[in-house]
């Protein structure tokens, strides 16, 4: 049962990481027009980035 | 032009304009957007979103106009909104929920982990300890992400009234505290995960829920933005561009041929034929000479015309009728959602269901820590998690379908009206009927020489005729000329010939024959006949409400095997037969565009207008058609009522899976682990449900 001195903080980390990916890709606008996006990989060349 | 006359274009050289453009619908249409508006010299940045279908355009340009001009000619039709009027682009609150959302999801991801080591078996210390770390991370979560439903129930309370908030965050509070108290006697059961999973999925459900009623909103915004409340102002100093609601009594105004008339006033110069189809219902133009009397929302064709303004802002005729409209508007707020009732019956329920659990087994055992168990697995068992779904989830599906079929959802209740649609009425000018030429007669001499003359006009006379003519040759003419609002002429193989106005309308004249009438036949809207159909297949009955002549109302009706029609409707003839039509208990639904219908739109049960309406009227109207084609309405009345089936198939959902768990929970059976199977299976089903939503043609 000790192995549970490392799993349960790296278990915790892990989902820390997570949630601080969900809450960056949030804060980077990123499903402000999911629609869009999804079209946007079918164009030749992504036109610029504002 | 005036560049140098007015400081502030120079110094104003960056503006932000947001385009709505209803036929994007693929990543080809991104590109041909984006590569056309960016082919523009002064065009900076021009970035679609395709989700909502609008680009938002920034750079060095005077107006829109050459930004709409450039989308057109790629086929694209366009249309300026006011940015000022719409929401703000970031949704500090959708985003907030998001959040929160984000930290309950992998709040409950780690306990539930925990969780399901206890449900295996851990025992003793390793319990205990799990509790514990369960403890740390569930405590400071909920606190954080059931924020919302806190507030609400406080607001709630502190005016004495319960609603859906209360049972929800008792549940959560309770859940957890008895829970710590779990942890720390060491107890077997603690309800971590599910007052974690409880607070995610409702959270989901309440951010479903503020897009359906973000969208409505910023619709709602961005509509009485569509028309850009813009005048020239003549002055001394040269023409000037300013807001309608800087004019004042007196000041003189050009309106440009093809432009709405921004305030009330009296033509001083030009001549131009006036379209009053949204105001009146009339389908023809009338004249309009220096003298005569323009009212706001009325359409210049043809010529320019200057006007001395007689009443502006809240004076002129057309405010006078969005008055009227938002009056007969107030009466209609009366229609409580289906959530509403549902959580009108389902809060003292489950406050009555736990307050039994509890006393009952207060009673039979005397245990308050057993009694107060058994009340939080009710609390949590019959937590609306299905029920918080079983609306919002439904209404998001529905809505983004009506977008993309092109019916914009302006109001959060406005499915449920749709699905209770038991008649119809139909406005004829602008909604039904489009003003088209009809040239089957023209000989191909006849229709080459009306082509070439109508092509060097702007007139919608001369653009429809030119449209019905466009696969023929046109003929070779000289010296064209615009005679201003009397129509072109031009000299043919030498000789003089005419197309304009004539002794009975819109005339071509050729040498050495009688004139050929070539005025515009009214035609149909595509989609009109089908709606017709639809409708009278469905057993709905179909009324069409004019306020045209008899004659074209009558031919009308013909044309679409219409038996009821109703012509020379004045707008409170209209008011009062949606009016009756209401207190006799029908569920109208009403499509119009003019102001005319405006007072109706408001009095029905449910109204939709097409996006080429007069902004009272789409203001007035609970939907707007972005697309031209009327056959959307039977399908969107179809997908409402789906959609209303599968939110009673979601309660009854939800209903089952309680009757079911709260026998069970009552008897003191329930464990951790059931709730958390059965809440998010039944979740799970309910947003399953939901998306099942189709659209038949």
């Amino acid at each position: 049962m000790n192995v549970l001195v490392f799993l349960i903080p790296i278990s915790l980390f892990l989902g820390g990481l997570g949630m601080v990916a969900c809450l960056w890709t949030l804060r980077a606008r990123q499903y402000d027009d999911l629609e869009g996006d999804a079209a946007r990989v079918l164009l030749d060349r992504e036109p610029d980035e504002p | 032009m005036t560049a140098f006359a007015d400081p502030h274009a120079l110094v104003e050289t960056r503006r932000h304009v947001v385009l709505s453009v209803p036929d994007m619908r693929c990543a080809g249409c991104i590109a041909g957007v984006e590569g056309a508006l960016k082919a523009l010299p002064d065009v900076a940045e021009a970035r679609v979103n395709l989700g909502d279908k609008q680009v938002r355009v920034s750079g060095a340009f005077a107006d829109a106009t050459p930004l709409i001009a450039a989308l057109d000619a790629k086929g694209f039709a366009a249309r300026e909104m006011d940015d000022s009027a719409l929401a703000p682009a970031v949704d500090s609150e959708g985003r907030g929920l998001l959040m929160r959302i984000g930290v309950a999801g992998f709040g409950m991801m780690n306990v539930m982990i925990l969780s399901v080591a206890i449900w295996s078996g851990a025992s003793e210390i390793t319990r205990d300890l799990f509790h514990w770390i369960s403890a740390a991370i569930a405590v400071p979560a909920v606190i954080y992400a059931a924020r919302p439903f806190y507030a609400s129930a406080l607001t709630a309370l502190s005016a004495r009234r319960v609603n859906m908030d209360v049972p929800i965050s008792l549940a959560i509070l309770l859940a957890l505290g008895m829970s710590v108290h779990e942890a720390y006697v060491g107890g077997e059961d603690a309800w971590f995960d599910a007052a974690l999973s409880l607070t995610l999925f409702l959270l989901i459900g309440r951010y479903l829920d503020h897009r359906t009623r973000r969208a409505a909103r910023s619709a709602a915004a961005a509509l009485t933005a569509l028309e850009v409340p813009r005048a020239t102002l003549l002055t001394e100093s040269g023409d000037r561009v300013v807001p309608t609601a800087d004019l004042a009594i007196g000041d003189r105004i050009r309106v440009a041929p093809g432009a709405r008339v921004p305030v009330d006033g009296e033509v001083i110069e030009g001549a131009a034929d006036l379209d009053r189809s949204l105001l009146t219902g009339e389908s023809l133009p009338v004249r309009a000479i220096p003298g005569t009397d323009v009212a706001a929302g009325e359409t210049v064709l043809g010529a320019p015309l200057v006007l001395r303004t007689s009443a502006v802002g809240e004076d002129t005729s057309l405010r006078r009728m969005a008055r009227a409209v938002a009056v007969a508007e107030g009466a209609r707020g009366k229609h409580v959602a289906l959530a509403d009732r549902a959580a009108r019956i389902y809060a003292p329920l489950v406050h009555s269901l736990a307050a039994i659990g509890f006393t009952g087994w207060f009673i039979a055992t005397g245990d308050v820590h057993k009694s107060l168990l058994v009340a939080v697995a009710l609390l949590i068992i019959t937590c609306p998690c299905a029920l918080g779904l079983a609306v919002p989830a439904v209404s998001v599906s529905a809505s983004g379908r009506m977008f993309k079929l092109g019916l914009l959802l302006k109001s959060a209740t406005a499915l449920e009206r749709l699905a209770q649609v038991d008649a119809i009425v139909l406005d004829k000018t602008g909604t039904l009927t489009t003003g088209v030429a009809k040239l089957d007669h023209l000989d191909p001499e006849a229709a080459s020489v009306a082509l070439g003359l109508a092509r060097a006009s702007d007139h919608p006379v001369s653009r429809a005729i030119a449209a019905a003519l466009s696969d023929m040759r046109a003929a070779e003419l000289n010296s064209v000329r615009e005679v201003s609002g009397d129509g072109v002429e031009a000299r043919w193989k030498g000789r003089p010939v005419r197309l304009g106005r004539g002794a009975r309308g819109t005339e071509l004249v050729l040498p050495d024959r009688d004139p050929i009438n070539v005025s515009p036949v009214e035609t149909l809207r595509p989609g009109a006949a089908e709606l017709v159909a639809a409708a009278q297949r469905a057993g709905l009955p179909v009324l069409l409400l004019s306020g045209d002549r008899t004659e074209p109302v009558r031919r009308l009706a013909e044309t679409l095997n219409l038996p009821d029609w109703r012509a020379e409707a004045d707008p409170q003839d209209k008011l009062a037969l949606l009016r009756d039509q209401a207190a006799q208990g029908h569920k109208v639904l009403m499509v119009g565009d003019g102001l005319n219908d405006a007072g109706a739109l408001a009095a029905a049960h449910v109204s939709i207008a097409p996006a080429t309406a007069l902004d009272a009227a789409r203001a007035a109207s609970d939907a707007v058609l972005l697309g031209g084609d009327l056959s959307v309405i039977p399908q969107a009345l179809d997908l409402a009522g789906q959609a209303r089936r599968r939110i009673l198939q979601n309660f009854g959902l939800a209903a089952t899976y309680n009757a079911i768990s709260v026998p069970l929970a009552m008897a003191g059976l329930a464990t951790p682990l059931m709730a958390a199977a059965a809440m998010s299976t039944s979740s799970i089903l309910v947003v399953l449900n939901a998306i099942r939503l189709k659209v038949r043609r």
